[in-house]
């Protein structure tokens, strides 16, 4: 089992979304978060006094998926959070240890 | 006991107040001439006359024009300094505005009326008027009403509340000098000080005929000078004595909401219809014209800041156009029954340029900080309406004749008085009960550590 974890940009979200939903994906978890990659900040002014905002606003998206769905997952986001401009975020693949699904106590596969 | 210290000194305050005009009640009851005096010159105090005396249009208008003014403080101001301090102060901001509202409210009822408005040295009016003391509505069969000698076809009662919507913006102005740091206590304090001894000794100077820059000649037709010079140099000394905000001007201290900005200078601008043409005292000719020149010059001033910052900082802001909206009405307040719409545009254009230069160089090149810019746009702003007042003062449209020279004896005199006054005011506040909340209380936010609540 893998976590998909992929930092995108806000519009994005329901691209991504409905990607991988048509790939079988069950659930996802979504956060906002902010940071900085090579596309940098932004300058903001107000009243002459200019404020270098360092970290953009992104949206984090976490998927647990089974060994055999993770090619397509990643390829899903891949295309849809796509726009070929600097700023289209990353996706990191971790090894997922142990899933439990909190209602009936499944484990593992038949938890995702 | 630093609560109940604070508590005797604010009771304190109230009986040094009150001591002030029971010595000079028993003197006589002044204030109610006979009808006959009434008729046979123009009156010079407040009066008693017939029901029938009473303009109904003249009436509905000022009650409309104190609704609109009531409502430039709540929410308007309120709103506009609201939205641009940092979230964890957006509370504490709101709550100066609106405290600060129904504290001058009963100082206006206690003394504050009287001492502005009714005659009496060139420096202060009289007592007459304390506790609403005469300011009267007598049913039938006596059929009689209480007028202002300042505006005689209105009962009295409206012309004190409008005259105390002004009373109330002006030290609300203030706060934008001193947002995110100040004590709320020591606020409330310094409020019902300032009120007393700088805000009333003004308005009565400037407004009442026996007032001596009255007498002199200074025009300020709805508070240029009154209001704004006046708040504005009151915010300047303020962020003097207080010292900067923690972190300014290395940290980032953005708005953090300039939806309710927005919205708050939109207020401002319908409400300064009634702070504008309410000042005719009538619904007549000259109301209209001050009502038809405060629109033009507020859209000139808006566009006027946001050219000037397009040019030179490459953006046109939504604070930026709402500034210059403020410094426009702020600029054409004293000027608004004075002048017709052509000066009116230039009056407008000078603010937002220079109100523009002020908030944005001139105060990073002198370095205090004016957190709102309340002397940057409403001390400046006024200046120059009050002088520009001198210039294109109309006697076709006011019977008036103006001079520089004397306008600017009345900015003169207000700047000083209001600097001085207010920098001892606060001085004293300051080595009594402090200023400023503690370097934790300011960090942490004023919402949580002055008044216990959050925004989330």
């Amino acid at each position: 089992m893998k976590l998909v974890t992929a930092i995108i940009k806000p519009f994005k979200l329901d691209d991504v979304r409905k990607a991988v939903s048509d790939v079988g994906v069950q659930g996802v978890t979504v956060t906002e978060v902010r940071g900085f990659g090579r596309q940098r900040g932004h300058t903001e002014i107000y009243r002459g006094a200019e404020y270098a905002v360092e970290f953009v606003p992104k949206t984090k998206i976490e998927i647990a998926v089974d060994n055999a769905l993770v090619d397509q997952v990643i390829e899903a986001v891949m295309k849809s959070a796509q726009t070929g401009k600097v700023g289209d975020g990353k996706i990191f693949v971790f090894d997922l240890v142990q899933v439990v699904r909190i209602r009936t106590g499944e484990r593992d596969a038949s938890a995702i | 006991m630093i609560n109940s210290a604070r508590w005797a000194c604010l009771v304190l305050l109230m009986v040094v107040g009150s001591g002030a005009w029971a010595d000079e009640v028993p003197g006589g009851t002044p204030g109610v001439a006979t009808p006959a005096a009434a008729a046979a010159a123009a009156p010079t105090e407040p009066y008693l006359t017939s029901v029938d005396k009473i303009s109904a249009g003249d009436t509905a208008w000022m009650l409309t024009s104190t609704a609109l003014v009531l409502m430039m403080s709540i929410p308007g101001l309120a709103l506009f300094y609201g939205g641009m301090v940092r979230k964890k102060n957006v509370l504490a901001t709101l709550m100066q505005t609106f405290a600060i509202v129904c504290v001058v409210t009963l100082l206006w009822w206690l003394i504050g009326y009287s001492w502005a408005f009714t005659p009496g040295s060139a420096f202060i009016g009289g007592s007459s008027r304390a506790l609403f003391n005469g300011v009267a509505v007598m049913h039938d069969p006596v059929n009689k009403v209480s007028v202002s000698h300042l505006a005689t076809t209105i009962p009295e009662t409206v012309y004190a509340m409008f005259q105390l919507t002004f009373a109330a913006i002006t030290p609300a102005l203030i706060a934008g000098a001193f947002a995110d740091r100040m004590k709320f206590s020591a606020m409330l304090v310094f409020m019902v000080v300032w009120s007393l001894a700088v805000y009333a000794p003004i308005a009565h100077m400037v407004w009442e005929p026996t007032g001596w820059l009255n007498a002199a000649g200074v025009l300020d037709y709805a508070g240029g000078t009154v209001v704004h010079i006046n708040a504005g140099i009151a915010g300047l000394a303020s962020c003097l004595a207080l010292g900067k905000r923690l972190g300014y001007p290395r940290e980032a201290m953005p708005p953090h909401n300039l939806t309710l900005t927005l919205i708050g200078a939109s207020l401002l601008w319908v409400g300064w219809f009634g702070f504008n043409a309410g000042s005719a005292g009538a619904a007549d000719g000259r109301a209209g014209m001050a009502m038809a020149v405060t629109q033009i010059a507020t859209a000139a001033a808006a566009l006027a800041w946001m050219f000037a910052e397009w040019i030179s900082k490459g953006k046109p802001s939504v604070l930026g156009i709402a500034s210059g909206a403020v410094a426009g009405l702020v600029a054409i307040t004293p000027a608004s029954g004075f002048v017709g719409p052509t000066p009116a545009v230039v009056i407008g254009l000078a603010a937002g340029v220079i109100c523009f230069i002020a908030a944005t160089s001139l105060k990073h090149a002198l370095g205090y900080d004016d957190s709102l810019d309340a002397f940057g746009v409403h001390c400046i702003g006024g200046i120059i309406g009050a002088l520009l007042t001198g210039v294109f003062v109309s006697k076709e449209i006011s019977g008036a004749d103006g001079s520089v020279l004397i306008q600017l004896k009345g900015v003169a005199v207000t700047l000083i008085y209001g600097f001085v006054a207010s920098f001892v005011i606060l001085k004293i506040i300051d080595v009594t009960i402090g200023l400023r909340v503690s370097e934790e209380q300011e960090r942490e936010g004023l919402d949580i550590s002055l008044h216990g609540e959050s925004i989330e």
